[in-house]
């Protein structure tokens, strides 16, 4: 184990919604190349607060990379330069010492700023619910591989499902599209037999509810570079193939108007 | 499944500290799975209101002009066979059809269907990068680090404006004739393909401009001739590894074809 020194930190800090906001430096004398991105913070948080200033305000929750709650565009980059990786799982090893290291929080119009680097990222609960869900029976437990999944369809349907809906595709999107999001939920449903009976209904309600919300896609694969799940921009493209035929689908058959 | 739901749900309900000014907020509506009722529009305009719609309009007008300007290129290889054959193609172009149609009407519903295509390519891109503008109203304040973003697909507007104000000028100087001859003795002639063509592309300026606006069109088409593909939702693994490689055979023959025109009238090997 080794340590970094002398680390400057360059952070959004933000008090509010209205505010404008400014970036304020920082220095961070010694961290463990051991220490994840967001201990860094709250070594940082510890400093501020000692000095009875206001602690940095961001996103976390389980640490361990399945949540999808942190977030963080460091140096630029969203979770940070280490590919397939969210922020918690980030470790200080990627960085050197003396470096400067500057975090924003997520930036798009359907984020707004809560506070310092947390933006509110309601508008993807909007999406799911607009058709993220299937209807299931419900009442004793159903036996095991009753329904038949092939193998390739269930790999590529749990590839999808991987999505933990982090934002980190609308903050790398230079458009702010939601397209490898609402991609992703698509196909995770849309390839397996349980999501069939709403299938189309579902690519239409949710493309169209993405649309109130976030920008469009123009195919530059900065979300899926950016995703800790490595989810493909092939979602992507089913989704737009799924909406295309919801459109020429009966709207009695897919029971919308 | 996973719960999507619950990740921010937990932060929504973190919002309600005190120390947040949490009614300043601008949230979006919770609509519970009841969804609002859209306009009802007719069948092509209600494809058309949606971004994934104009996108399928983005590629299909995409797939009309690339078609235009394949053809335009091949055409245009007929000024290595000298004046003759170019001026005898010119005339085929408006007997298209003859005499099925009157002269010229094949060739002036073409043009008709050409210019929409741009129309509707032009408000696809217009409409969507309004609403890219409106996603991000606050740009980040740190520099990004692009990880996979072409030049080509980052600069599709400005290579798509630039393509544009080429074509005007094209028009002017090869349909209308206003700026054919400005700079020379002489002056254009309708139907005279050929001297028009060598007449204009003498000029070294206006040759450069040429070179230039064919390599920025190569751009657009490297990165549209591909994305093609994402938005009409063609994507099978069988094919995939191909649509790059179309894309960069397709801009690469259309700029090698039509940058050589200039450069052969320049050598002197056109004259």
């Amino acid at each position: 184990m080794s340590h970094l020194k002398n680390l400057t930190l360059k952070v959004w800090r933000q008090s509010g919604p209205k505010d404008a906001g400014r970036f304020e430096t920082h220095q961070v004398a010694e961290i463990s190349d051991e220490a994840s991105f967001l201990e860094l913070l709250d070594v940082l948080n510890e400093q501020l607060i000692s000095d009875n200033k206001e602690a940095v305000v961001f996103d976390h929750d389980c640490r361990e990379g399945i949540c999808g709650t942190c977030s963080l565009m460091i140096n630029g980059v969203a979770h940070g330069p280490q590919r397939a990786t969210t922020t918690c799982q980030l470790h200080m090893r990627s960085f050197k010492s003396n470096d400067t290291i500057v975090v924003e929080p997520w930036r798009a119009a359907a984020f707004p700023i809560i506070k310092d680097l947390m933006v509110d990222r309601s508008p993807l609960d909007r999406i799911i619910e607009a058709g993220g869900y299937i209807t299931a029976v419900t009442g004793g437990a159903p036996d095991g591989n009753l329904i038949a999944v092939p193998k390739p369809v269930s790999d590529a349907a749990m590839d999808s499902a991987q999505c933990i809906g982090c934002g980190a595709c609308v903050a790398a999107c230079p458009n702010g599209a939601a397209s490898l999001f609402t991609g992703a939920k698509i196909a995770h449903l849309n390839r397996l037999p349980q999501g069939q009976p709403e299938r189309y209904k579902r690519a239409e309600a949710m493309v169209e509810t993405m649309d109130e919300h976030f920008g469009s896609c123009t195919n530059h694969g900065e979300c899926s570079a950016a995703c800790p799940k490595e989810i493909s921009i092939d979602v992507i493209a089913l989704m737009n193939k799924d909406y295309r035929a919801s459109k020429f689908k009966s709207r009695k058959e897919i029971s919308r108007d | 499944m996973p719960e999507p739901v619950a990740a921010t749900s937990i932060l929504t309900s973190m919002v309600t500290s005190p120390t947040v000014n949490s009614e300043a907020l601008r949230r979006a509506p919770a609509t519970g799975t009841a969804l609002q009722a859209r306009k009802k529009r007719p069948f092509l305009l209600d494809l058309y209101s949606t971004s994934v719609g104009k996108k399928y309009v983005m590629a299909i007008s995409g797939i009309a002009m690339m078609g235009f300007v394949l053809f335009h290129m091949i055409g245009n290889l007929k000024m290595y066979l000298g004046a003759e054959a170019l001026d005898h193609y010119a005339e085929f172009l408006q007997m298209l059809l003859y005499p099925i149609l009157p002269k010229n009407v094949m060739l002036w519903i073409l043009r008709g269907g050409l210019v929409s295509m741009l129309l509707l390519h032009l408000h696809a891109a217009w409409s969507l990068t309004m609403l890219n503008r409106h996603a991000r109203p606050v740009k980040y304040q740190g520099a990004r680090d692009y990880q996979v973003a072409k030049f080509a697909s980052r600069t599709m507007r400005w290579t798509g404006i630039i393509v544009l104000a080429y074509l005007v000028w094209h028009l002017l100087d090869f349909t209308f004739g206003t700026v054919n001859a400005v700079g020379t003795d002489s002056t254009f002639v309708r139907g005279e393909v050929y001297n028009n063509v060598v007449r204009s592309l003498d000029r070294p300026v206006v040759a450069a401009f040429y070179v230039i606006a064919n390599i920025l069109l190569g751009i657009h088409l490297f990165h549209g001739a591909w994305s093609i593909f994402q938005s009409l939702g063609w994507n099978n693994p069988r094919f995939n590894n191909w649509r790059r490689g179309f894309a960069t055979a397709f801009a690469t023959i259309i700029v090698v074809g039509n940058v050589s025109f200039p450069i052969a009238v320049i050598a002197g090997i056109v004259q």
